[in-house]
């Protein structure tokens, strides 16, 4: 009922919407006529403007040449209304045409709806209350779903023959795939920029060749697998929300559950596996990088041929270095598959939901990454590796 | 209601149920008896598939207890659960066929969970669901690849994979249009008079509880449980209350403008 309306009159084209006040017969009284094409899209006259200062008087309201109209005009005619009830005085629209008559006494039946507050907790201490609810679920759930992939884990190692190994292999080639090109760029880069840096502190000093030393140790140890592991939470992590919370939205994962189908078994402990899996190779090939990157700088900057660099990379950087980034990195890898797996359970039935799992995933991945770095940063310098 | 000599398949027993704090549905009780058409109906946000979700296991009751043969699906443990989804198949609104699989592979999947069945048995078995359901040929396409009414019949062979005593169904024919839904109700109607299924389905389409149902169970939000029970056209003709007269006859409706706001109203104060 609210497009536009045919006018009996036929008054077709576009006029502008007018309102003039004129004083009445019985000079108590006010009387509107409207006219013109009433358009939400333009501007219409509001009574506002036009009783301004105006004493409250009776209105009657006519049609002068009114053509098309819409909700604008029946804004129009209820504050008009609204103005005169609250001054005691009539309102009187007989005039006007019929359907938007009956439009308005619909409006006005109905009453003003308002809309209905939702119970929102106020106070400080409320607050506090439901925030804490929901932590204690959250966490709750978190750990009751870790504890659910390490019993999956064990009876994978006792029936190996029930996992599912082909999910798992179609995931590794989808983590090695998806993330190959970003992670060489990257790691080469990191090289590079490493190699750099060394060489501004190192060279006044006539120590350029250390910069191998440098580069070798800080990648082997930190940015090698940090940054592959980096690369596959924004990759791989958000991937597996998504999948999983798309899922879950359109009741797949429901579907699993009524068949007596764990998830945790068919879903998530072989994406679990393939990251754990993939994630030190992945470290190794961008440690590779990024000596290689180091390599670079050295050979065409600071005049060290490639066999001296590498001699003095493998002088310094022994085995229990590039061990050492590897262990840590399969941790990462099962941060990211557990951050990733997790929040695509959990996901709301939603869109919204898919992009917040998605999100959640990525920086939950990274978040747990860090600290998992700086607990091994703190256990390998006890242990003196 | 035809009195039914052996015993009820489900059982459901004043059960309580909602999400987190709300309260959806309070002190339900009611039977399912075997080989019949339950339809569940009621308008939307009633509870309907809040109950179905309670039926099949996916939401924990507060109170009340749920029984499918006899034994208790609420205070079943992982063995007797698991025992329990067995005997049961269940049709998603969305179909929920797992979309990373071919059809083959969706259809064979419960078989591979619930049997030792060889291979070779079975795709045998795969085919023969498939054919069942007018989709034979299809194995190999994934559900991406079905329009609408295909992907209802799959998610259909799905579960009826294992020869289940009872399927479930939630809105089948939502999304269809009335003459694939006219052939999906055909469907599920052949499938019980040939394989002696238990159906119980939610629905709110007028024409599908008419031409389906045994029985209908019609639940309110506002009393949060059953208002009405019984054969759809009895309801229809005979109900003393006029919210299960208005519901089942929809096409006679019109000359009752009070009972629900003026459209006009809500679309006007909406912005």
């Amino acid at each position: 009922m609210t497009a536009a309306h045919p006018s009996p009159a036929g008054n077709a084209g576009h006029n502008v919407a007018t309102a003039q006040l004129a004083t009445g017969s019985s000079g108590s009284d006010c009387v509107v006529k409207v006219g013109g094409d009433w358009r939400l899209s333009t501007s219409v006259p509001t009574w506002k403007e036009l009783f301004g200062q105006h004493t409250a008087t009776d209105v009657r309201v006519v049609s002068d040449g009114l053509g098309k109209w819409d909700s604008s005009l029946l804004l129009f005619l209820l504050h008009g209304r609204a103005w005169c009830v609250e001054s005691k005085h009539d309102f009187v629209t007989e005039a006007l045409p019929e359907n938007l008559q009956n439009l308005l006494r619909k409006v006005v039946e109905s009453g003003t709806p308002k809309p209905k507050a939702i119970p929102t907790a106020t106070g400080l201490s409320e607050r506090a209350q439901t925030l804490a609810m929901h932590f204690s679920n959250v966490t709750k759930e978190n750990i009751s779903f870790v504890g659910e992939c390490a019993l999956g884990f064990v009876s994978v190692l006792k029936h190996p023959r029930n996992f599912r190994w082909m999910d798992c292999l179609v995931e590794m080639q989808q983590c090695w795939v998806s993330s190959l090109p970003i992670v060489s760029l990257v790691s080469f880069l990191v090289g590079v920029i490493l190699a750099f840096q060394a060489a501004i502190q190192l060279r006044p000093y006539g120590a350029a060749v250390f910069v191998a030393d440098l580069v070798g140790l800080s990648v082997v140890r930190e940015m090698g697998p940090m940054m592959a592991a980096v690369i596959m939470a924004g990759g791989i992590g958000a991937a597996f929300a998504a999948q999983l919370g798309n899922m879950k939205v359109d009741e797949e994962i429901d579907a699993l559950e009524t068949l007596g189908i764990s998830t945790v078994d068919f879903l998530a402990l072989p994406r679990l596996l393939a990251v754990t899996l993939m994630m030190p190779i992945l470290a190794l090939y961008a440690n590779v990088l990024g000596i290689l990157g180091g390599m670079f700088v050295s050979a065409t900057m600071l005049n060290i041929p490639a066999a001296a660099y590498w001699v003095e990379t493998q002088n310094r950087v022994g085995l229990s270095d590039v061990t050492s980034g590897l262990i840590k990195s399969v941790f990462f890898g099962l941060a990211i598959g557990l951050a990733g797996c997790l929040r695509g359970m959990k996901c709301k039935r939603s869109a919204a939901g898919v992009g917040q799992a998605t999100n959640s995933a990525v920086v939950t991945g990274i978040l747990l990454i860090v600290i998992a770095d700086a607990v091994f940063a703190l256990i390998f310098n006890v242990l003196g590796i | 209601m035809n009195p039914n000599p052996s015993a009820p398949v489900i059982e459901v027993k004043n059960l309580t149920c909602g999400y987190g704090e709300t309260v959806v549905l309070q002190d339900v009780s009611f039977v399912v008896h075997p080989r019949e058409v339950l339809l569940v109906i009621g308008g939307s946000g009633c509870g309907k598939s809040t109950l179905l979700r309670c039926l099949i296991g996916l939401l924990k009751p507060f109170q009340g207890d749920v029984a499918h043969f006899g034994r208790s699906f609420t205070a079943a443990d992982a063995t007797q659960r698991r025992e329990i989804l067995k005997t049961f198949g269940v049709l998603y609104q969305n179909n929920a066929l797992w979309s990373s699989m071919t059809l083959a592979e969706n259809v064979s999947l419960p078989l591979e969970e619930h049997t030792s069945l060889s291979r070779a048995d079975r795709e045998e078995i795969v085919t023969l669901k498939l054919n069942e359901v007018g989709l034979s040929g299809s194995e190999k396409l994934y559900p991406s690849e079905l329009s609408g009414g295909m992907k209802k019949r799959a998610a259909l062979a799905r579960a009826l994979a294992l020869d289940p005593e009872i399927v479930f169904f939630d809105e089948p024919s939502e999304g269809l249009d009335p003459i694939t839904s006219r052939e999906m109700d055909r469907l599920i109607l052949q499938v019980r008079d040939i394989l002696g299924t238990t159906m119980v389905i939610v629905s709110h389409q007028l024409s599908s509880i008419f031409r389906l149902a045994d029985r209908v169970i019609m639940l309110d939000p506002k009393t949060k449980g059953i208002i009405a029970e019984g054969k759809p056209k009895e309801l229809a003709a005979n109900s003393k209350d006029p919210r299960v007269r208005d519901f089942l006859n929809q096409d006679t409706d019109s000359a009752k403008p009070t009972s629900r706001t003026p459209e006009v109203a809500t679309e006007v104060h909406s912005p």
